[in-house]
């Protein structure tokens, strides 16, 4: 079983709740897929076993065939190749590894080669989650090649929670493509709202069962549930805006070990996921 | 010797642009005579790595020497690589035409 944790917003409280889940399932298995500003691990503080290199595959040019007919540069979508006629030249940060050069090439004078991107780290909490971040090299600028690694870094079947970046852009949809079932995060603000709208169009075109929590939940603003309800979505959970959970998150404590009431709310959202992935699997 | 400038416009009066990657023209002049390229830049609009995109213009078009506002890192390696010498600085209000006698008369008097 793998959930993922979206929002279209940052600062909705993915992490709180993606570590609140991980904790309060049994052998859970944690992947932080935000690569750019991994926090998972402020929160589960989990002990580092092992941290390796990631590679990217990045093409390289062999000027003996090469006859700068200028094919590479005009399919490369983010500009990293550029046809200086001299001299192919490669900006690798902007290569996102997608392989049109490699593939549209007529004089097959390309190749591809490996270039560190970045770190993957693997460890495990206390309470026996296993973790998973990766850190983007800094300059990098796609990080859907780094996430895709660390998405496939655990091999096995426990209940995996992958902690998708904010946005609805490349590295979110990399990171929820997979997944069994999508926990959209959003709070009570007209930013909350606009983002979560636009994180539901994307699942809807992807094909990803979701459901909503309603992180900082506020019932004065009211266009958030007048929406909820008009089109029928599936609301999970609402968590209050209060004063000891805000201090205790900013503690970096984690906090369904801290609040009691935050523990049962994670396991009646786990539940309610655990229903809802069973019924897509029977319908 | 070919001297591009950023431009917001295609003529010599316009007013220069700041940025490197995202301007709308690049006026490329030669000037001993003062005949002068509008080259509108492909990169305008493009999502990412524009300056890169743009560097590869004016490399391609000769150019010896960019005025500009500011260039980025990535198009700055790439400028590199073209041996393009960069004199960034030059703000927005400023005709491309100054901006131009300006950087010759420094010239002459070095």
């Amino acid at each position: 079983m793998v959930i993922s944790i979206a929002s279209g917003k940052g600062g909705t409280g993915k992490t709180t709740v993606a570590c609140g889940l991980a904790s309060v399932i049994n052998e859970s298995v944690y992947i932080d897929c935000d690569v750019e500003e991994p926090n998972g691990h402020l929160l589960l503080k989990p002990g580092i076993l092992k941290e390796e290199p990631s590679y990217k595959l990045i093409p390289k040019i062999n000027y003996e065939s090469c006859d700068f007919c200028n094919k590479c540069a005009e399919v490369c979508e983010f500009n990293a190749l550029l046809n200086l006629k001299s001299e192919i030249y490669l900006i690798d940060e902007l290569c996102h590894s997608c392989g049109a050069c490699t593939y549209f090439c007529p004089q097959k004078a390309i190749t591809e080669a490996n270039k560190e991107n970045g770190k993957i780290r693997i460890g495990e909490t206390s309470n026996n989650i296993l973790f998973y971040d990766a850190y983007l090299k800094v300059g990098e600028a796609s990080a859907a090649p780094l996430i895709k690694k660390v998405k496939n870094a655990y091999k096995g079947n426990k209940t995996v929670i992958i902690d998708s970046p904010p946005g609805t852009s490349c590295s979110m949809l990399e990171s929820v493509k997979d997944s069994d079932f999508c926990v959209l995060v959003t709070e009570s603000t007209p930013f909350g709202f606009n983002d979560l709208k636009l994180a539901i169009n994307v699942l809807r075109q992807i094909k990803i069962p979701y459901g909503i929590v309603i992180n900082k939940y506020d019932e004065n603003y009211y266009l958030l549930d007048e929406y909820i309800q008009k089109n029928k979505l599936n609301l999970l959970l609402k968590i209050p805006f209060r004063m000891d959970i805000a201090e205790s998150y900013s503690k970096g404590e984690l906090l369904t070990e801290t609040i009691k009431d935050y523990r049962i709310m994670m396991l009646e959202l786990l539940e309610k996921i655990k229903t809802e992935i069973v019924e897509k699997e029977y319908v | 010797m070919l001297v591009a400038i950023t431009s917001t416009c295609d003529t010599l009066d316009a007013l220069v642009n700041e940025k490197f990657g995202r301007c709308q023209y690049f006026l490329i002049v030669d000037p001993y005579t003062m005949k002068f390229e509008a080259v509108p830049n492909p990169a305008e609009q493009a999502q990412g790595g524009a300056g890169p995109k743009a560097a590869e213009v004016i490399i391609n078009k000769g150019v010896n020497v960019l005025l500009t506002g500011h260039v980025g890192d990535k198009a700055e390696q790439a400028l590199k690589t073209g041996n393009i010498k960069v004199v960034d600085g030059l703000s927005g209000n400023v005709k491309v035409k100054d901006a131009l006698n300006n950087y010759l008369s420094n010239l002459k008097r070095d």
